[in-house]
């Protein structure tokens, strides 16, 4: 024990992962990636699309997020989500296919900043894993 | 009294009703397992998105300027009713009590003066409303060609309600559905998802605070959409397995009753035969007698 926590990501139709041995998550908060130990302050926030990080003593583990919340309290992380996917498991035509539609979508003129802003960063990260 | 042919036809032709509900029975079994299982494991996501709201509501800073979404547009005169039925028959009274339970909440709605307005979701709640409220169904949505429950139709569903509150055409928006308590038993039920109504009571006040990235009230305007989506995947979630437990107890029921049905007709066909044949003995008989 020592440095670990509770880690788990909730999807709508199951509870997609749980691990209770997880030393360090860094996920990517609205304002910016954000690295969380144990005995972390309780806080909420939500997420743009980008790459959760899971460290344990097993390993490293990736997974892509579009959107979602977190919430962190009493050394329990939660991350509420409904699109979420183990990079290891993503297969390349689908993240061809996501990033043209994203491309598509910012092709429209009535998006506003925000979503702009958040089409942008999707589009950067599937690039990223590509 | 019905000759012995008819007689014939008419058991066998319920003895094939029977093999049909109980075909049905079967499926709906299997698929009740199956909308069970997922409902379960749809709890979790609602439970706590309902969590982080209430946390989040508590410390909300500016309760004046929170988001309509949750405190509401300061009135009560026109209310959006979203009607979540199934989109197949033969399911006993699952469709017609959520109907009646709307019925009900909709002529009250009307004696106290207030506006109606109804989304139908499933077509089946749909073709029973239209002939009293038809004037009053804006929106009829259905998901035919979905196998399951999904998110993604949820999320459709809460697109159009949110982009209808953003317009100003309702202040209050009800849900009806199904809540699936067991197989026999299905709970009609309203609930109201905008204005949200946070329920202080049926959670443990949390006692540390949180810190929020962004402030509270930005998080919340993400947030509460997303709630939506949420409780009407929820809804959904309960009224699949709703459905198929009603299915299954109704075709149970009407698998049992062509049972009786057989063995009544079984026995008035053997006794017609029997009169036939004594009938026959008789005048032959009597034939053999008068010689």
């Amino acid at each position: 024990m020592g440095e670990e926590f509770k880690f788990e990501v909730v999807n709508p139709e199951k509870s997609f992962l749980s691990k209770e041995d997880v030393t360090e998550v860094v996920v990517p908060a609205f304002e910016g990636e954000m690295g969380i130990l144990k005995d972390h302050i309780s806080i909420i926030s939500f997420l743009k699309p980008g790459i959760i990080k899971v460290y344990s003593k097993t390993g490293e583990e990736k997974y892509y997020v579009e959107d979602g919340i977190i919430e962190f309290k009493n050394n329990n992380l939660s991350i509420l989500t409904s699109s979420i996917f183990n990079i290891k498991d993503i297969e390349k035509n689908k993240i061809d296919e996501m990033l043209r539609k994203a491309e598509e979508e910012i092709k429209r003129d009535k998006v506003n900043d925000q979503v702009k802003f958040l089409i942008d960063q999707k589009i950067e990260v599937l690039k990223s894993i590509n | 009294m019905a000759s012995l042919d008819d007689l014939k036809k008419r058991i066998a032709s319920v003895k094939s009703t029977q093999k049909i509900t109980k075909a049905m029975k079967m499926v709906a079994a299997a698929k009740l397992k199956r909308a069970q299982d997922s409902a379960e494991k749809g709890r979790p996501y609602s439970e706590k998105m309902n969590n982080i709201i209430l946390n989040l509501s508590e410390g909300i800073s500016d309760k004046e300027n929170a988001p309509k979404l949750l405190s509401g547009t300061g009135k009560d005169q026109i209310h959006l009713c979203v009607v979540m039925t199934s989109d197949r028959g033969l399911c006993g009274g699952f469709n017609s009590n959520i109907i009646k339970k709307a019925k009900s909440y909709f002529s009250r709605l009307s004696s106290e003066g207030k506006e109606l307005k109804i989304i139908t979701v499933g077509s089946k709640g749909n073709d029973q409303l239209k002939r009293v409220f038809g004037d009053k169904i804006i929106e009829n949505i259905s998901f035919k060609n979905s196998k399951n429950a999904n998110f993604f139709d949820a999320e459709k569903v809460s697109k159009i309600i949110i982009e209808k509150f953003q317009k100003d055409e309702f202040d209050i928006c009800t849900i009806f559905f199904n809540q699936f308590k067991n197989v026999i038993t299905q709970i009609p039920q309203a609930q109201q998802i905008i204005p949200l109504k946070t329920d202080i009571n049926d959670k443990e006040k949390s006692e540390d605070n949180y810190e929020f990235e962004p402030d509270e009230d930005e998080i919340l305007t993400n947030l509460l959409p997303k709630n939506i989506s949420t409780q009407i995947f929820k809804a959904m979630l309960e009224n699949s397995a709703s459905e198929q437990g009603a299915r299954m107890s109704a075709m149970d029921n009407a698998t049992r009753n062509a049972g009786e049905m057989v063995d009544k007709l079984t026995i008035e066909y053997n006794r017609s035969r029997q009169a036939a044949i004594t009938k026959e003995l008789i005048e032959i008989i009597s034939g053999a007698e008068s010689l």
